[in-house]
């Protein structure tokens, strides 16, 4: 009977948060900072400690990823002579599946960290209250650039991540087992088509973004303005937002090259 | 008495505990009201339903004729425009500089232009003496420094309403004594209603025109500094003489000592 009981409260308990995100999502999308210069300045402000700052992880993770990719997927496509279609695997994983899941992964454990702890910490030093008893909601200054900031990045950095994933692969393929280039590029050029996939990778990691930086920015709001408490609202969204882009992206990978 | 402020019969609870158990407060217009009483009171919270930021189980608050928690949003946000506050922390935005913080205010609900804000920022920061310090970041400010910078930006407005919550605490005789000096000439300066949230019996005696006690979710004594002072109220007497033991107790409660010792695990 307790079990049932405890069930019950931890499920009202999850969808009356869920809810309440929701809520808080609306509220922060549909209330954007009115002066549009102040709004473009605080916008690319975000933009920059949310993507431009993110540039270097995505950049190497996504070299040392498209090289392992050229070495595993040399050494089994040479096991029946097709070693030259190592470029199309390289374009097809990573622009299909590695591209925007590793991006949301890396993302969520570098820019949607320091976004809960950001707005966990000004909630703790009393900032969040300062702006509204200015006068000035908190959501819409604080809340909805770093939201559209973050939606925003995320797919650039996730077509970044393919593009360098692609071009490290074909120099280790290339300059080191001695793939020939031109079967290289031209495989992949026939195999992968701009609509199914380029342009669902980028779908994809526009959910992504979309489900991390609104777990990292909701967290951060409401987190127990302790240090404690931070700290469990940073764990919280990277280990949220993790498991939201993997179960996400089997929904959409289900539904995007799921006919067979 | 012209009430700027006025609770009325109100009742706050947070979880089952009752932090104010039908209290009513009035706060005369132009004066400096004091608001002590011991930690954990809730004197701060005070301060958060006189700002709108939380709502009262029971009762109303009335601040200069609009009932706040029946207020709608934008009502609110008007509301909140007439009032400063300043935060025990200072809670300056940490990633602007003094100038910035205290231009923010400006910025949002005026139409001045950029020559008038820069004006308005100085003379403010002036007063509050930091107009060397307008580039610094927060971080780089002592506490003191910091808490006057954020009372210039509580004052970039001209608010008919200035709440200090906790303004002496963690200040050194210095900073303190600059505060109450600033508090005072701006309440007399500008006829400005103060409300000041403190446990510092001295400093906000000597300042405030009216006081008002609090004590377990009630109010203990109101009256003006005199009448605090000659009271003979047990609560009162403890805590302006910060005594150990008195009707606050010293002990926590717990079960009887002796049977505690001598308990066999």
């Amino acid at each position: 009977m307790v079990a049932v009981k405890t069930l019950f409260t931890r499920v009202t308990t999850f969808v009356e948060s869920l809810g309440l995100a929701g809520i808080f999502l609306a509220q922060s999308l549909f209330r954007l900072p009115v002066r549009f210069e102040e709004a473009c300045l605080l916008y690319i402000r975000q933009v920059y400690s949310v993507g431009v700052l993110s540039l270097i992880i995505i950049v190497v993770s996504g070299g040392f990823i498209g090289m392992v990719l050229a070495l595993q997927g040399f050494s089994i496509l040479a096991r029946y002579g097709s070693e030259s279609a190592v470029g199309q695997l390289l374009a097809l994983t990573l622009l299909r599946e590695l591209g925007p899941v590793v991006t949301g992964l890396l993302f969520a454990g570098r820019a949607g960290s320091a976004l809960t702890a950001e707005i966990g910490l000004m909630k703790t030093t009393e900032q969040l209250s300062s702006y509204e008893m200015m006068g000035i909601d908190p959501l819409r200054r604080v809340v909805a650039p770093r939201l559209l900031a973050g939606i925003t990045c995320m797919p650039i950095l996730a077509v970044i991540f393919s593009a360098v994933g692609i071009w490290s692969g074909m120099l280790v393929s290339v300059y080191w087992l001695g793939i020939h280039d031109g079967s290289f590029w031209s495989l992949m050029q026939q195999t992968v088509y701009f609509d199914r996939d380029i342009f669902n990778g980028v779908i994809k990691s526009f959910v992504f973004a979309f489900a991390v930086v609104w777990i990292a920015v909701y967290q951060g709001y409401v987190c127990h303005p302790t240090s404690e408490g931070i700290g469990r609202a940073t764990t919280r969204t990277v280990v949220m937002g993790s498991l939201a882009i993997l179960g996400l992206d089997f929904l959409l990978t289900a539904a995007m090259f799921g006919d067979f | 008495m012209d009430a700027y402020i006025d609770i009325k019969n109100m009742s706050f609870h947070r979880g089952d505990r009752a932090i104010y158990d039908g209290i009513s407060i009035q706060i005369p217009k132009g004066k400096i009201t004091a608001i002590m009483g011991p930690s954990g009171t809730g004197k701060t919270t005070l301060l958060r339903l006189i700002g709108g930021q939380i709502k009262p189980s029971h009762g109303s608050v009335v601040v200069d004729g609009i009932d706040i928690p029946n207020a709608n949003r934008k009502a609110l946000f008007e509301a909140r425009k007439k009032m400063g506050m300043l935060f025990q922390s200072g809670a300056l935005f940490s990633d602007m500089t003094v100038f910035e913080n205290v231009a923010l205010p400006l910025e949002e609900h005026t139409d001045f232009d950029e020559a008038m804000i820069r004006d308005i920022v100085t003379i403010k920061l002036q007063s509050v003496g930091l107009r060397g310090a307008a580039s610094m970041m927060p971080s780089e400010l002592s506490g003191g420094m910091a808490r006057r910078a954020a009372l210039a930006r509580a004052i970039a407005l001209d608010p008919a309403l200035v709440m200090y919550d906790e303004p002496f605490a963690g200040q050194d005789p210095i900073s303190k004594g600059v505060l109450v000096e600033m508090i005072q000439r701006l309440n007399s300066a500008a006829n400005i209603t103060s409300v000041l949230v403190s446990h510092d019996v001295e400093e906000s005696l000597s300042i405030a025109d009216h006081v008002c006690i609090l004590s377990g979710g009630k109010v203990i004594l109101q009256g003006s500094a005199e009448e605090v002072r000659s009271s003979e109220d047990e609560q009162v007497v403890q805590f302006l003489n910060g005594l150990a033991d008195g009707p606050v107790p010293f002990h926590y409660p717990a079960k009887d000592y002796q049977t505690e010792l001598l308990e066999t695990r």
